[in-house]
């Protein structure tokens, strides 16, 4: 019954979202209302029917009903409620399900928001976004049907892939599709300022709000991504420049990029070509990224392989490229610059720095993840890229990115004076300097982390000299404590949002570089009783015990940790047998510090449990990049309120 | 006029320096990929390969004291000896696809330094009755703590 109900609200959703979009174009077209009002209830019906979907989706996964082919892999009797809820993303067809579910709300909240307020725009964006919507019910519809049927229906399914089995399941790929599917907003009113002509700085402002929010999502999910990598694998690592993480850092460079470019245009006037180029390329990231990933060629934890989809989304992206590619074209007398660049010392010249830089990270990124596959298509040869080429590549971008996020917010706009430079950079390049030396002294000698720590103790200085200044201000204008120290905060929200946003980059590279530079690691096999030690940590061996869960069998070990100083901890480490599985998967055990993360994993052991062997790291920093995660997302609620400024 | 072509000069010269960097990244980084008669066929010693083939059964052995892991990988024509130190990773086992990555030692064997286990797609029906395997080694360990 389910396998018919889904398919049919999905066949129904595809034609209502599609004759939705064109009546949108004819209310564009025509001004005539009644056929906006049919977009408008086509939109709502999408909605509803995606909804729909997903209901009968987890009833079946709840009810353990195996006809739904999707049910029967991803899921078996034994799988823990809670797992069954994430289940329903945890495979392609499902992960497009809730894409065009959160879409659909998107384009609600398009319609709540706009209808009034932007009437002219407003027919055009409804019909990109039910278009696109169209698209992913057409994926659902033909090359992944999240409602396939299964003959015979088995007695169990297949059940989960463990890996997943893991609270980060719920937020990480929401995170992640909150941020993909954000940047359809800007894209869709990006399209419609194209198509009525009204080039100007209407369209950012407007969806200022939605580029912040999709760009935060997209960091948060790609951190998530990053912790789920870091306590489930048990490598010790948390990014790993694999295919499908750099399918979602690309367009989040494009993204950061475009959020710096368009404060030139709001305030300068130039770079309307270049701004809409970078929201056309941010949005086709998004959909490149998910065909590399979800189209199987290249493999990777994330990919399925998958028959046509990949036509599907090829075909898309070439059409939604060349389509804005040729409204661009079109409207290319429209987006001449108002004003030009007045001199290199300038903050437009340093956001056009930024931008080039941000884009050749995102072109390394690219060239390094589809280098495999021209090799092999063009050469014959199979070949693969690892981390040294992204490393070697990136760092010295990164690390000039670091060093411009310094300089671009306080750098004087037009033409910055020798005056101006002084009073803003004089100090903070002291202080970088400083800090740099002293950590040499301190023993520290690898150059690049010299570097990077001393850009962020530059970079720092440079927010906290900005911050203190303005408060000084407000203070000397006769304010309280509170009113100069948090009232400044949030009466230029913007301005200081950016700066906590700034912040959280800058705490997560700390991380990047220490956990790089410092963390160690060993590999031994210890007798019962026997221990081993690491980096002023002493850990031993105490023991094995078997213990049947509900959905799979588990070994954990005991180990007792004893540091330098006083204090004990037990860990746990285990491997854990599914029945599904040939081979036992790793779970790993870890305290977690604020300086040092202890980490242990169990790696084989004795049948009779007399000894083990462990991989036991001491990983430095690590918790700073979820930390920058926090103070990004303070940033970015700061920064996405009201606005306070009156408009230039 | 003048100022914007100096623009352009500086950014292309920062194009042109990223552009030879990912040069020298992807011919200092790039790894070949080859299957075990590949490899015999013209191996060079001490070059960095990624060598992909089948863990042949029977020849698997890990010394959990000395964290020696030795095992041959196989395309069905030829196979290649691997040795690597630690402990053999998750979905690793013998009947199935690996890939490692190491070089080729001039004594004739593979000195793997990573080993990348493959995600087996195949999926057995867990059939009535069929006790899954690991179920023994709770088994044995149960017994010796008791």
């Amino acid at each position: 019954m389910i396998p018919e109900l889904g398919y049919a609200a999905t066949v129904a959703g595809f034609v209502l979202a599609l004759s939705g979009a064109v009546a949108a174009v004819v209310g564009g077209w025509t001004g005539r209302a009644e056929w906006l009002r049919t977009g408008e209830r086509a939109a709502i019906g999408v909605w509803v029917l995606i909804t729909v979907c997903i209901a009968l989706m987890l009833y079946a996964f709840l009810t353990f009903d195996f006809s739904v082919r999707y049910v029967a892999i991803n899921t078996n009797r034994g799988t823990p409620f809670y797992y069954r809820i994430t289940a329903l993303w945890g495979a392609l067809e499902g992960s497009i399900v809730l894409w065009s579910w959160m879409l659909s709300i998107y384009t609600l909240i398009v319609v709540v928001q706009y209808r009034r307020r932007q009437p002219e725009l407003y027919p055009w964006v409804l019909s990109v976004m039910l278009g696109i919507l169209a698209f992913f019910l057409l994926v659902m519809t033909i090359p992944a049907p999240p409602f396939e049927r299964l003959t015979p229906i088995p007695p169990d399914g297949r059940g989960l892939n463990p890996l997943l089995e893991d609270s980060g399941m719920i937020t990480h790929p929401v995170a992640l599709y909150l941020g993909f599917t954000g940047f359809t907003v800007p894209f869709a009113f990006a399209m419609a300022a194209l198509i009525i002509g009204r080039t100007g700085e209407e369209w950012i402002t407007i969806t200022r709000r939605w580029t912040i929010i999709a760009w935060y999502f997209l960091a948060l999910g790609l951190l998530i991504g990053g912790w789920w990598s870091y306590h489930v694998l048990g490598w010790g690592g948390y990014w790993a420049w694999d295919p499908v993480e750099n399918a979602a850092f690309m367009p989040w460079l494009t993204a950061t990029a475009f959020l710096h470019s368009v404060m030139v245009q709001e305030r300068r006037r130039m770079l309307k070509l270049w701004n809409l180029s970078l929201i056309i390329l941010t949005f086709g990231l998004t959909l490149f990224g998910t065909f590399l990933t979800r189209s199987g060629i290249i493999g990777s934890v994330h990919s399925f392989t998958q028959g046509s989809i990949g036509v599907f989304f090829l075909s898309f992206l070439s059409l939604v490229l060349l389509g804005s590619f040729s409204l661009l074209a079109w409207r290319m007398d429209r987006l001449r610059a108002e004003s030009q660049l007045d001199s290199v010392v300038s903050r437009e010249s340093t956001f056009l720095l930024n931008n080039l830089f941000l884009l050749a990270a995102t072109f390394t990124v690219f060239f390094g993840t589809v280098f495999p596959l021209l090799s092999e298509a063009v050469r014959g040869v199979k070949v693969s890229v690892g981390a040294p080429f992204f490393n070697l590549v990136n760092i010295p971008v990164f690390l000039t990115l670091l060093f411009l996020m310094g300089v671009g917010p306080l750098i004087a706009w037009r033409r910055a004076s020798a005056q101006n430079l002084k009073r803003n950079f004089l100090k903070p390049v002291l202080a970088g300097i400083v800090a740099a030396a002293v950590l040499r002294l301190f023993g520290v000698a690898n150059v690049l982390v010299l570097a990077a720590m001393g850009l962020v103790i530059f970079v720092s200085a440079t927010i906290v000299l900005d911050y203190a200044r303005a408060v000084r201000a407000r203070r000397r204008s006769g304010e309280g404590w509170s009113a100069a120290t948090w009232g400044l905060l949030l009466r230029q929200n913007r301005r200081y949002g950016g700066f906590i946003v700034h912040l959280g980059v800058l705490v997560v590279a700390l991380g990047v570089a220490g956990s790089q530079a410092w963390s160690v690691q060993t590999e031994t096999t210890l007798e019962k009783g026997q221990s081993v030690e690491l980096g002023g940590y002493r850990v031993r061996f105490d023991g094995l015990e078997a213990s049947e869960e509900s959905n799979h069998g588990k070994v954990t070990g005991t180990f007792s940790v004893t540091s330098g100083r006083h204090w004990d901890v037990m860990l746990h480490p285990g491997r854990k047998f599914y029945p599904q599985e040939q081979t036992p998967i790793a779970a790993v055990d870890y305290r977690l510090g604020f300086i040092e993360d202890v980490y242990l994993v169990l790696g084989d052991f004795a049948r009779d449990g007399s000894q083990a062997t462990i991989k036991l790291q001491v990983n430095r920093m690590v918790s700073w990049l979820w930390l920058g995660g926090f103070v990004l997302t303070i940033g970015a609620a700061l920064a996405i309120l009201p606005d306070h400024r009156k408009p230039a | 006029m003048t100022k914007q072509r100096k623009f352009v000069a500086g950014a292309l010269v920062i194009v042109a320096a990223i552009a030879y960097l990912i040069w020298a990244g992807v011919s200092q980084s790039v790894v070949y990929f080859v299957t075990p008669s590949e490899l015999l066929a013209a191996p060079v010693a001490n070059k960095t390969y990624r060598l992909g083939g089948l863990v042949q059964p029977g020849t698997l052995r890990w010394d959990a004291k000395s964290l020696d892991l030795s095992f041959t990988l196989s395309d069905g024509k030829s196979s290649v000896p691997v040795k690597h130190r630690g402990a053999p990773p998750d979905l690793f086992a013998e009947g199935r696809g690996a890939v490692v990555e190491g070089l080729w030692a001039r004594e004739g064997y593979f000195k793997a330094s990573l080993i990348l286990a493959k995600h087996s797609e195949e999926y057995k029906a867990p059939h009535e009755g069929a006790e899954p395997g690991y179920k023994e080694i709770i088994k044995s360990l149960r017994g010796d703590s008791r």
